[in-house]
């Protein structure tokens, strides 16, 4: 139930957002299409803890301004390879292992890889991740595993 | 001090549509043609402020999501034909 | 205290809009498909982000500011879905990553140098 609840409150911000018309009739539409909406994924049977990840809300802030800064940090090297060229990249495919327990943990840890410029996942299969690294220093970098080991703990 | 940024995103744009019709693989194309449909997103979203008409950004977001869907299309669309789309580098 | 952000929103600008060009350049610099989703990504985060933080920061509060933030969280999401959905399209249908002969990782993929 409080995962229907927590689809009607962000359906409901994202037609606040998109609308900019408050009068009673535009938010009656609202309140009807929000409650359609809602029924129709409930009975899709779609709306679990894996749609709407309650239990992550208060962990994950923090790991996504360390995910912010990895970022930036793994930017500004690929920028670099760019200007220098075509030699100064060292491509290489390496599996890593993801230690998380749930498959939405391992879908977060795979989607991090893939959102540092760098490293792009190109496989997934039970629980080992197939990335392709663009030089040697972004490989090492991920196979120190503290990405990993960040979102074990946001995994909680 | 909006247009600067405009005409870099427009001079990108031409890249990646250069990059589009070069190839030589099909992935390198729709690599090509997601890059400049997220930079179209960026660049109606500086427009907006250009012509100082909020009703842009909308039609950024609706750019935003049609370029995914249609990038997944096209994926799933070329996963089902023949194997003969590949063409091989030169 | 308008001209100290009207800068850093310029500064941001900027330096998004030198990102952005730094990844269609590596779109041509580098040598194989795989390389070349890396650049893209470039393009996608922080080239994408600094240019929507920095028009954010000329918004002021309210629904423009929200619809930016908007179209920097979903353009995050979807990049990186489209991205890992390409590399894994072209890894089944046959297409081998360009590797370098001293990785031992990657003993199974064909090596060459360029």
């Amino acid at each position: 139930m409080k995962h229907v609840l927590a689809l009607s409150v962000m359906l409901s911000a994202f037609w606040l957002i998109n609308s900019g018309h408050y009068t009673p009739l535009i938010l009656l539409f609202m309140v009807v299409s929000v409650l359609f909406v809602s029924s129709l994924c409930h009975q899709m049977d779609v709306v679990d803890g894996e749609s709407q990840p309650l239990n992550l809300t208060f962990t994950i802030p923090l790991y996504w301004l360390w995910l912010i800064k990895e970022v930036t940090v793994a930017n500004i090297a690929v920028a670099r390879c760019v200007w220098k060229g075509a030699d100064s990249i060292s491509p290489s495919v390496i599996k890593v292992k993801a230690n998380q327990k749930t498959d939405l943990g391992i879908v977060i840890y795979a989607n991090s890889i893939t959102l540092t410029p760098g490293t792009v996942s190109i496989d997934l299969s039970d629980n080992e991740i197939t990335v392709h690294a663009l030089t040697r220093e972004t490989a090492a970098d991920l196979l120190t595993g503290e990405m990993d080991r960040r979102v074990c703990k946001v995994e909680g | 001090m909006f247009v600067i940024p405009a005409i870099i995103l427009l001079v990108v744009m031409a890249i990646a549509l250069a990059r589009a019709f070069k190839g030589p693989t099909l992935y390198d194309r729709i690599l090509a043609v997601n890059t400049f449909g997220t930079k179209t997103v960026l660049l109606i979203a500086i427009i907006d402020f250009l012509a100082g008409r909020p009703a842009f950004l909308d039609i950024a977001i609706v750019y935003a999501l049609i370029n995914f869907i249609s990038v997944i299309g096209i994926l799933r669309f070329f996963e089902f034909s023949s194997k003969t789309t590949i063409e091989e580098e030169p | 205290m308008d001209i100290l952000l009207d800068i850093l929103s310029w500064i941001l600008l900027i330096s998004g809009s030198f990102f952005t060009f730094t990844g269609a350049v590596g779109l041509f610099r580098f040598p194989d498909f795989f390389s070349r989703t890396h650049a893209a990504s470039v393009t996608d985060t922080l080239g994408a982000g600094l240019i929507l933080i920095g028009l954010m920061l000329q918004a002021g509060w309210g629904l423009v500011l929200a619809k930016l933030l908007l179209i920097l969280v979903f353009s995050l999401l979807a990049s990186t879905t489209a991205c890992h959905a390409m590399a894994k399209a072209a890894l089944k249908s046959g297409l081998k990553p360009l590797t370098y002969s001293d990785q031992e990782n990657s003993a199974e993929e064909t090596t060459s140098k360029h």
